[in-house]
């Protein structure tokens, strides 16, 4: 026998990912909502790579170690969330299918000051058919553009809710969660028949 | 140490966990010692946890930390919540729920 047949004994682990460019602050939402300090797991992924120094044709497999934060929120005794922060090299993420198999939804983290750093992020959301928001993290100093403006220059669907935030604080980053979940509802009642 | 000698060069989990697979120690233990690393992840499986949680508290990549408990399954020490039991991301109950527990959090 490979599985204990009774899942009453187990909470079911749900996840959310939360995405954007580099020095964003996913990692510093992830710690602001998780119960637990953050902890950091790392896959070995392989993959085929166009090799320029291969004399043969034959192609070579590489394998890239990549890290992830994490963070987790004991919803009650059923369920329990996750947050994953995804890997800053948007270019594994295609390499990784179980980082969103399963996935609730994400959290796209932009910064107005490199608003480009988080298109990878949108793109690939939309790809995948992963219900997301947009959470601008409003850093100090940072020019404050209105949600439009966000929504024009990230080409944002109009379905697609933007929100403001401060990923430090627990109250503001779990607010984040909460406009997500509230829009994934929107979309699956929208859907049923 | 390399990694792969924690698994014995084995890289394949001969059941399907996957990152978020919630384990826990059974209370059995096999009549052979338990290899170190075999015995702290029984250690930390206490009470149910995911894999991605075990892989980092044992440092140890995800990969690798599933060919352990997969041992631990096979050997009766360790259960496992098929990943059949999962949840559908999509299930409205689901996301109800998840929303009720993050609004007490506000």
């Amino acid at each position: 026998m490979a599985y204990d047949g009774d899942s009453e004994l187990f909470p079911a682990a749900v996840k959310v990912l939360i995405a954007g460019g580099f020095g964003v602050g996913k990692t510093t939402f992830v710690g602001a909502v998780s119960e637990i300090e953050p902890l950091t797991t790392e896959e070995i992924l392989t993959a085929a790579s166009a090799g320029t120094d291969s004399l043969n044709g034959v192609e070579r497999k590489s394998t890239t170690t990549v890290a992830m934060d994490f963070g987790r929120i004991t919803i009650d005794p059923r369920y329990v969330l996750y947050l994953f922060g995804t890997p800053g090299q948007e270019r594994f993420w295609f390499m990784w299918d179980e980082l969103c198999n399963g996935a609730l939804g994400a959290v796209v983290l932009a910064d107005t000051r490199r608003l480009e750093n988080c298109f990878a992020a949108v793109d690939f959301f939309e790809s995948r058919q992963i219900g997301f928001l947009v959470a601008v993290n409003q850093f100090d100093g940072s020019f404050r553009y209105e949600p439009d403006e966000v929504r024009a220059a990230l080409d944002l669907k109009p379905h697609v809710p933007i929100v403001l935030c401060d990923a430090r604080q627990n109250r503001s980053a779990t607010a984040v969660l909460v406009a997500l979940v509230q829009h994934l509802l929107g979309t699956s009642t929208s859907r049923q028949p | 140490m390399p990694l792969y000698a924690v698994a014995n060069g084995r890289t394949l989990p001969t059941i399907k966990l996957d990152l978020l697979s919630m384990v826990t120690a059974t209370g059995r233990l096999p009549r052979v010692a338990l290899e170190p690393d075999h015995a702290r992840a029984v250690k930390l499986c206490g009470s149910p946890i995911t894999v991605a949680e075990v892989a980092a508290r044992m440092k140890l990549p995800a990969t690798i930390t599933k060919v352990l408990l997969s041992d631990l399954v096979g050997c009766g020490a360790v259960a496992a919540r098929a990943p059949g039991a999962v949840v559908d991301p999509t299930d409205i109950s689901v996301l109800e729920a998840i929303l009720d527990g993050l609004r007490r959090r506000l």
